[in-house]
C-alpha cells in the first residue's frame, strides 16, 4: 500500500527531530555538570519509533525503555518539557524526578517509561488488558532492545498476552548490542522473531533502517490487535551507532561495523526517496530543518532558563 | 453479626467492591478456578458470581501478574492481584518494587497506580519455608508502598475495601491460619482506614505492639498477664505504612514499657523500626528496656515441632514483658 505523502514528511520530520535533539544532548553532555546521570541515545535507530509511532493514533498507548526520546517526541511530546526534564529542571515533564531515563508523558498515552530492561512488557500486558477490558479501539505498543528478549519478563508477557489475544505491538528493537554484548553473545536464536512462535503469535522481521518497512508492519500489527487477533511481535533490525550511553567509548565495536551502518542511516534513505519523488523541495526541506533547529534552540532555551526545583520538593510524589 | 473467617471477610470485600465499581478486576493463580475448593478461602465462587471477564486466572508467571496490575493501574482500572504465598513475591517483586512503588514518582506525580497486591502468608500449615516467609519488613523498606496487615476478619474487610480505594499500590498481606478462625464481621458497608492502628485491649503497665496472626498470641499473652496483675495494652498496627506513630508513642507513653511482637525472622524486622521510633520519640518515658519477640533468624521449617518452635507463642511474650515489668 502507497504511503501517503504527509505520512512520509511525518516520519522524516520525527527522525530528523530526534536526530537533532540527540546531538544536541552529545553536545551539552560534554559540559560537566550540565547534564545530570546517564546519556542513552538512539542514534541511527530513528526509523524504528519513527515508523511505529506514525501508525498510531494518540489514544494508542506506548511504553519506552532507557533509550526514549525517539519514541516520545515522536508520540507528540513537547521537546521544552523533555529537555527541562532532562536537565533536572522543576519545568520539566516530570519536575525533574525522572531525568533523561524515565520520562513519563501520560497527556501523550506515554504514562511510563522504565530503564529495568525487559521491565515495560508486563506493564504493556496490563495497559492492553485495560483496552480490551473497556473494549477500546485502541492499541499498546511496547519497545524494548535485543537484550530484554533474554529477560523472563519477555516470555511470561508474550505467554500471557497471546493467551489472552490482547492488543498488543511487541516492537523488539535489535541494534545488536546489549551492553557491551555483541547479539551472538547474548544468545544463540538467529533471529528474536522466531521466538513469537513459541508463543503462537506472528513474528515479523523488518530493516529497522527502513521507517517504511516499519511503518507497514505496525500499521498491519495494529490492525490485527485491534481487530481482536492479539499481539504480533515486530523485530526491527538496526544498529547502535553510538555505545550504550555517552560514556561507552564502543571499544568492542569494530569501527568498520560503526561505518557501515552509518552509511545505512534511516534519514538520508528517507529523505532521498521523497526528494526523488518530488514529495518535497530542497527549499522545503531546508525550511523543515531550520523549523526542527528552532524547536530544539527553544527547548534547550527553555531549559536552561528554568529553575531547579527545590530540595525538599523531592518528598513530594511519593504517594497521592 | 456474621460470623467470618479472614478469607470470607476478604471474599465479602471483593464483592462489595466489584459490585460497587465496574473498574476492579481480580487476578492471580487459582483466583478462579482452584485446587483448593475451600469456601473459606478468599476467592471462593468469585468466577461464578463473576465471570471470566473479571475474575482473571492467570499462568504461573508472577512477574506478568504484578505488572498486569502496573498496567491496568495507570490504565484506569483498579486490579486487586494476588500472589499466591509471599515467599513468591521475589518473584513478581520488580513489578512491584521497581515499578509500582517507583512509577508515580518517576512521573512527578502525573501517572498513577491505584493496585492492591494481595498476598498470602503465615507460618502453621508445615508447608516450608518456600510457602511461608513473612517479608513485611521488605516492602515497607520501599517508598511508594503502602502495607496492609490486618489481624482480625473485621478488619480486613474494611481494609481491603479502603485499600481498592486508595489511589496508592497497597501490599495486603493476609495470615492464611486467620482464614480458619472465624470472628464476628458486621454485615454493612463500611471502610476501616488504611494508616491507623488500633487498640485491641488497654492496659496500663506494657505496651505489646504487633499485627497480623500474633494478636490473637497478644492477646492471649494479656488475659494470663492480667491474672497475675500485669495490665498490657495491645496495639494492633493493621498498617506498617504509613506507620500510625502516634498511637505507638502514646500507648509507651502511658505504660513505659514496649514489647514488639512479630511472626517474620528478627533481624531486619518491624519491630526494629518501632523500637527505633519509641526510642526516638519518647525515650525518656521508657521505664525499662524495649523487648522484641519474634521468629528466630531461620527459614520457616516444616516438622511440626520444628514449626512450633519457630512461631512466637503467648508463654515467649508473657516471659519478655516479665523481664521489663
Amino acid at each position: 500500500m502507497e504511503v501517503a505523502k504527509e505520512k512520509k514528511i511525518e516520519m522524516l520530520r520525527s527522525m530528523l527531530l530526534t536526530r537533532r535533539f540527540e546531538e544536541t544532548l552529545t553536545e551539552l553532555c560534554k559540559n560537566e555538570g550540565k547534564i545530570p546521570g546517564m546519556m542513552i541515545l538512539c542514534t541511527g535507530q530513528e526509523a524504528v519509533g519513527s515508523g511505529v509511532c506514525a501508525a498510531l493514533s494518540p489514544e494508542d498507548v506506548i511504553i519506552s525503555n532507557h533509550r526514549s526520546h525517539n519514541h516520545l517526541l515522536t508520540k507528540g511530546a513537547d521537546p521544552r518539557a523533555i529537555m527541562a526534564e532532562i536537565y533536572g529542571k522543576s519545568t520539566g515533564c516530570n519536575k525533574g524526578k525522572s531525568g533523561t531515563l524515565h520520562l513519563a508523558v501520560p497527556e501523550v498515552n506515554a504514562p511510563c517509561t522504565t530503564t529495568v530492561v525487559g521491565g515495560g512488557l508486563p506493564i504493556a500486558v496490563g495497559v492492553a488488558f485495560s483496552q480490551q477490558y473497556k473494549k477500546e479501539k485502541a492499541v499498546t505498543v511496547c519497545f524494548f532492545g535485543d537484550g530484554a528478549a533474554d529477560e523472563g519478563s519477555f516470555h511470561e508477557s508474550l505467554n500471557l498476552a497471546s493467551l489472552w489475544s490482547l492488543p498488543i505491538v511487541f516492537v523488539c528493537e535489535n541494534n545488536l548490542y546489549a551492553g557491551a554484548q555483541r547479539y551472538e553473545e547474548h544468545t544463540r536464536v538467529k533471529d528474536i522473531a522466531d521466538r513469537a512462535s513459541a508463543y503462537a503469535m506472528p513474528g515479523e522481521i523488518v530493516d529497522g533502517n527502513d521507517v517504511l518497512a516499519v511503518y507497514e508492519a505496525a500499521r498491519t500489527a495494529r490492525e490485527r490487535a485491534i481487530a481482536g487477533n492479539g499481539p504480533t511481535l515486530i523485530e526491527c533490525k538496526t544498529y547502535r551507532c553510538r555505545g550504550h550511553g555517552e560514556s561507552d567509548h564502543q571499544l568492542y565495536q569494530p569501527k568498520d561495523e560503526i561505518a557501515a551502518w552509518q552509511e545505512k542511516c534511516p534519514i538520508p534513505r528517507l529523505s532521498d526517496e521523497v526528494f526523488a519523488l518530488g514529495l518535497i523541495t530542497a527549499e522545503e526541506l531546508s525550511a523543515l530543518e531550520a523549523e526542527i533547529g528552532a524547536v530544539v534552540q527553544e527547548a534547550v532555551r527553555f531549559a536552561e532558563e528554568s529553575p531547579y526545583p527545590k530540595p525538599e520538593e523531592a518528598l513530594e510524589d511519593v504517594f497521592v | 453479626m456474621q460470623q467470618l473467617g479472614m478469607g470470607q471477610a476478604v471474599n465479602q470485600a471483593l464483592r462489595e467492591e466489584m459490585t460497587r465499581d465496574e473498574r476492579v478486576f481480580i487476578a492471580g493463580e487459582g483466583v478462579g478456578v482452584s485446587i483448593h475448593d475451600n469456601p473459606m478461602l478468599p476467592t471462593a465462587d468469585l468466577l461464578k458470581d463473576f465471570g471470566v471477564a473479571r475474575v482473571k486466572d492467570t499462568p504461573v508467571s508472577e512477574a506478568a501478574i504484578a505488572g498486569l496490575a502496573v498496567g491496568a493501574a495507570v490504565s484506569g482500572l483498579r486490579p486487586v492481584v494476588e500472589i499466591m504465598f509471599n515467599p513468591f513475591f521475589t518473584l513478581a517483586s520488580d513489578m512491584i518494587v521497581n515499578h509500582a512503588a517507583k512509577l508515580r514518582y518517576l512521573s512527578g506525580g502525573k501517572s498513577t497506580f491505584p493496585l492492591v497486591v494481595r498476598i498470602k502468608t503465615g507460618a502453621g500449615f508445615g508447608a516450608g519455608c518456600q510457602h511461608a516467609h513473612n517479608l513485611e519488613a521488605w516492602v515497607a523498606h520501599c517508598p511508594g508502598l503502602k502495607v496492609v496487615m490486618p489481624s482480625t476478619p473485621a478488619d480486613a474487610k474494611g481494609l481491603l475495601k479502603a485499600a481498592i480505594r486508595d489511589d496508592n499500590p497497597v501490599v495486603f498481606i493476609e495470615d492464611m491460619m486467620l482464614y480458619f478462625v472465624p470472628e464476628p464481621v458486621p454485615a454493612e458497608e463500611y471502610l476501616t482506614p488504611i494508616g491507623k492502628a488500633e487498640v485491641k485491649r488497654q492496659g496500663r503497665d506494657v505496651t505489646v505492639v504487633t499485627w497480623s496472626k500474633m494478636l490473637g498470641v497478644a492477646l492471649k499473652a494479656a488475659a494470663g498477664l492480667a491474672q497475675e496483675g500485669i495490665e498490657a495494652e495491645v496495639v494492633d498496627l493493621r498498617t506498617l505504612v504509613p506507620l500510625d506513630r502516634e498511637t505507638i508513642i502514646s500507648s509507651v507513653r502511658k505504660t513505659g514499657r514496649l514489647v514488639v511482637l512479630h511472626e517474620a525472622t528478627r533481624t531486619g524486622g518491624f519491630s526494629g523500626e518501632v523500637c527505633a521510633l519509641v526510642t526516638e520519640e519518647a525515650f525518656s518515658s521508657l521505664k525499662a528496656p524495649f523487648r522484641r519477640v519474634t521468629g528466630p533468624d531461620i527459614p520457616v521449617p516444616v516438622s511440626p515441632p520444628l514449626e512450633r518452635f519457630y512461631i512466637p507463642d503467648e508463654e515467649q511474650l508473657i516471659a519478655a514483658v516479665k523481664e521489663i515489668v
